[in-house]
C-alpha cells in the first residue's frame, strides 16, 4: 500500500483489519468489507477523487457506504448529501463547500453536478483493484443539517470527532449485526455505520421508500442484534407484527426525545435487550447515552465531565461541548459553538429531582395566551395511554388566545376505532392530561388519525405553526 | 342537533373540565360573567370549529367578540356574518 507518510486513518485501518464476516447489507445488494482492500467500488476513479473536496451523491446506502470507506484518507473534504436534499440548493452547496467533484451511483437529479470538472461513479459491488489508495490527508467530513427552510447548514467533522464516542474500537464484538432505521448520510445513521465498522460488526443498511415490513423482515432474515432509530421511527415499527421476528440484544433510541411510554413499550417487546437513549445533535456530537430505562437524564451528568463531556444549561436550554462536537460551519458566517466552546443545542431541559427531563425545542413553543407551552411535553403525557402508539401536538390559531394546542392521535389498534370506543378514550387522555398538566396544556381537540408523517430524518413532521 | 344545543352542551363540557360551574344558560347571560375565562372560551371555540366545521371569529373580517351568550349562537347560526 502506498502510504504517503500519514497514519492511515481508521477506516483504511478497519478495512485492512475486517474479519472476513463482515458484510454490508444494503436492500438487494450486499458487499465485504474487507474485499475493499484489494478493490473498489469506485471504478478507475478513486485516484480522480485525490484531494478533492467531493459530493457524495449517492442514491443507495450501500454505495454510499463504500464511498466513504474508498474517500476517508483520500478526499479532501466528503460532502455526504442527504437523499431528500432540495435540487433549489445544491447550487449553493457546491458553491460554499468548494465542491470540484462529485461521486454518484447514476441517479443523481440536480442539473448543476453535471457541470463539476471530476465526476466518479459508483457501483455496490467491489472490483480487484492492482494499487491501493493514497492515503495522504485528513478528511474533511460534512453533514448537512436537517433544516425545515433554507439552505442547508453544512456541519464540519473529522474522522476522530465522530467516533469520538464510539469506545469498543477492533473486533470486540463482531458476532453483532448492526441495524438501523435511519438514513446512513444523517448523523444518526452515520454513527451506527461507524460503530459497525470500527467494532468489526456487520450492518444492515435502511433504505428509503421501502415498506416498514419488507426492513424488518431484512433485519430478521440478517439475525440483528444491535438495533438504532428515533423514538418515531420505533413507535410506527412497533405497529407491524413483523417486529415480531426480530430480537436485538441492544435497542437504541435517538434523535428525538425518548418518553416512558417509548421505553417501556420496547422493554415490553424487547425483554431480554439492554434499551438505551443517546443525545446526540449533527452539531454537539453524541453526549451521553441513558441506559436505566427511563425517560431524561441523571442531573450528575450535568455536574460532572464524563468521556470528555460537559454539559451546561443557560436559560433552560442544554448546551454540549466534547471532542465529538463539530468544528464549524462550511459557508455561512455563524459560529456553531459560543465562547466557551459549548454548542447551544436547542432542546429545553427542565429539572425533576435528581434527574432533568427534555421538555421540548427551544424554537417549538406554542404560545397560548401568553403562556409557553411545549408540544412534546404534552405528547409524552398522552402517549401514557396504553391504547396510544404515537402523538403530535400542533398549534392552532385562536381567536382568544391567539393559539391553543390540540393533538392528533394514533391508536395502537387503528381499527377497533368504533366511535364510542374513541370518544372513551379521547375523554381518557383528557384526564390524564388534566391531571398531569397545568390547565393551558391540555389539548383543547383530539383528532384520532391512522398515521404521523416521519420526515426523511426519522423525526416527528412538524410544521411550524 | 341545533346549532344552539351543540354550544351549549360544548360549553356545560368545557366548563366540567375546567372545574367551573355555569349559572343558567340563556340568551342573555353576559359571557364575561359566565364562568368560564379566556382559555375556557379559546378551548369553546376550536371544539365547536370540530363539531360544527366553523370558526367565524377567524372566519370574520373584523375582530369583534359577542357580548351576551345569545350574540354567540346567533354568530354561529349566520356564519360568521
Amino acid at each position: 500500500m502506498n502510504m504517503a507518510g500519514v497514519e492511515a486513518p481508521a477506516l483504511r485501518a478497519c478495512v485492512a483489519n475486517a474479519p472476513t464476516a463482515q458484510f454490508i447489507w444494503g436492500r438487494g445488494a450486499c458487499a465485504r468489507v474487507t474485499d475493499l482492500e484489494r478493490g473498489t467500488s469506485l471504478g478507475g476513479g478513486l485516484t480522480d477523487l485525490a484531494g478533492r473536496s467531493a459530493l457524495v451523491a449517492t442514491a443507495n446506502q450501500l454505495t454510499t457506504a463504500l464511498a466513504l470507506i474508498e474517500l476517508d484518507g483520500v478526499a479532501r473534504r466528503l460532502v455526504i448529501l442527504p437523499p431528500d436534499t432540495e435540487a433549489e440548493h445544491l447550487g449553493a452547496i457546491i458553491a460554499a463547500a468548494e465542491i470540484d467533484a462529485v461521486v454518484t451511483d447514476g441517479r443523481l437529479r440536480p442539473q448543476a453536478a453535471f457541470e463539476l470538472p471530476v465526476r466518479v461513479s459508483c457501483a455496490s459491488s467491489i472490483a480487484p483493484l492492482d494499487e491501493g489508495p493514497r492515503v495522504t490527508v485528513r478528511t474533511e467530513w460534512v453533514l448537512l443539517t436537517s433544516g425545515t427552510t433554507g439552505v442547508p447548514k453544512m456541519v464540519v467533522h473529522d474522522l476522530d470527532g465522530l467516533t469520538a464516542a464510539i469506545t469498543h474500537r477492533g473486533a470486540t464484538d463482531d458476532a453483532a449485526i448492526w441495524g438501523t432505521f435511519y438514513d446512513m448520510r444523517r448523523y444518526g445513521g452515520l454513527q451506527i455505520f461507524l460503530r459497525a465498522i470500527l467494532g468489526g460488526a456487520s450492518l444492515v443498511l435502511s433504505s428509503a421508500g421501502e415498506p416498514v415490513a419488507d426492513h424488518l423482515a431484512r433485519l430478521a432474515q440478517h439475525g440483528v442484534t444491535h438495533l438504532s432509530g428515533t423514538p418515531s421511527h420505533w413507535r410506527r415499527a412497533l405497529m407491524f407484527p413483523a417486529i415480531r421476528r426480530i430480537a436485538p440484544r441492544y435497542v437504541r433510541l435517538s434523535g428525538e426525545i425518548a418518553d416512558q411510554a417509548i421505553l417501556d413499550a420496547l422493554r415490553a417487546a424487547f425483554p431480554q435487550a439492554a434499551i438505551g437513549h443517546a443525545y446526540a445533535s449533527t452539531e454537539a456530537g453524541v453526549a451521553f447515552a441513558v441506559n436505566d430505562g427511563r425517560a431524561g437524564f441523571p442531573a450528575a451528568f450535568a455536574e460532572t465531565i464524563r468521556d470528555g463531556v460537559e454539559l451546561k444549561i443557560v436559560d433552560g436550554s442544554l448546551r454540549i461541548r466534547s471532542s465529538g462536537t463539530a468544528s464549524r460551519y462550511v459557508g455561512n458566517g455563524q459560529s456553531l459553538a459560543d465562547g466557551d466552546g459549548f454548542v447551544d443545542t436547542g432542546d429545553i431541559v427542565e429539572r425533576c429531582g435528581d434527574r432533568y427531563y427534555f421538555a421540548g425545542r427551544k424554537g417549538g413553543i406554542i404560545n397560548v395566551g401568553g403562556l409557553k407551552v411545549h408540544p412534546e411535553e404534552i405528547e409524552a403525557v398522552i402517549n401514557r395511554h396504553p391504547q396510544v402508539r404515537m402523538s403530535l401536538v400542533r398549534p392552532k390559531h385562536s381567536p382568544i388566545t391567539g393559539a391553543i394546542a390540540v393533538a392528533d392521535v394514533v391508536l395502537t389498534s387503528p381499527n377497533e376505532g368504533a366511535r364510542a370506543g374513541q370518544i372513551e378514550v379521547r375523554d381518557e387522555i383528557l384526564k390524564l392530561c388534566r391531571e398531569a398538566l397545568p390547565r393551558h396544556k391540555v389539548p383543547a381537540a383530539i383528532s384520532f388519525v391512522p398515521s404521523l408523517p416521519v420526515a426523511a430524518t426519522g423525526k416527528l413532521a412538524r410544521r411550524q405553526g | 342537533m341545533s346549532v344552539k344545543l351543540t354550544i351549549l352542551q360544548q360549553m356545560e363540557q368545557v366548563a366540567q373540565e375546567h372545574g367551573r360551574i355555569l349559572p343558567p344558560l340563556t340568551d342573555e347571560l353576559v359571557l364575561a360573567n359566565c364562568g368560564l375565562d379566556s382559555l375556557g372560551f379559546a378551548v369553546l371555540v376550536a371544539r365547536l370549529e370540530d363539531t360544527l366545521g366553523i370558526d367565524p371569529f377567524t372566519a370574520a373580517e373584523d375582530a369583534f367578540f359577542p357580548i351576551t351568550l345569545g350574540d354567540f349562537v346567533k354568530v354561529y347560526e349566520h356564519g360568521g356574518r
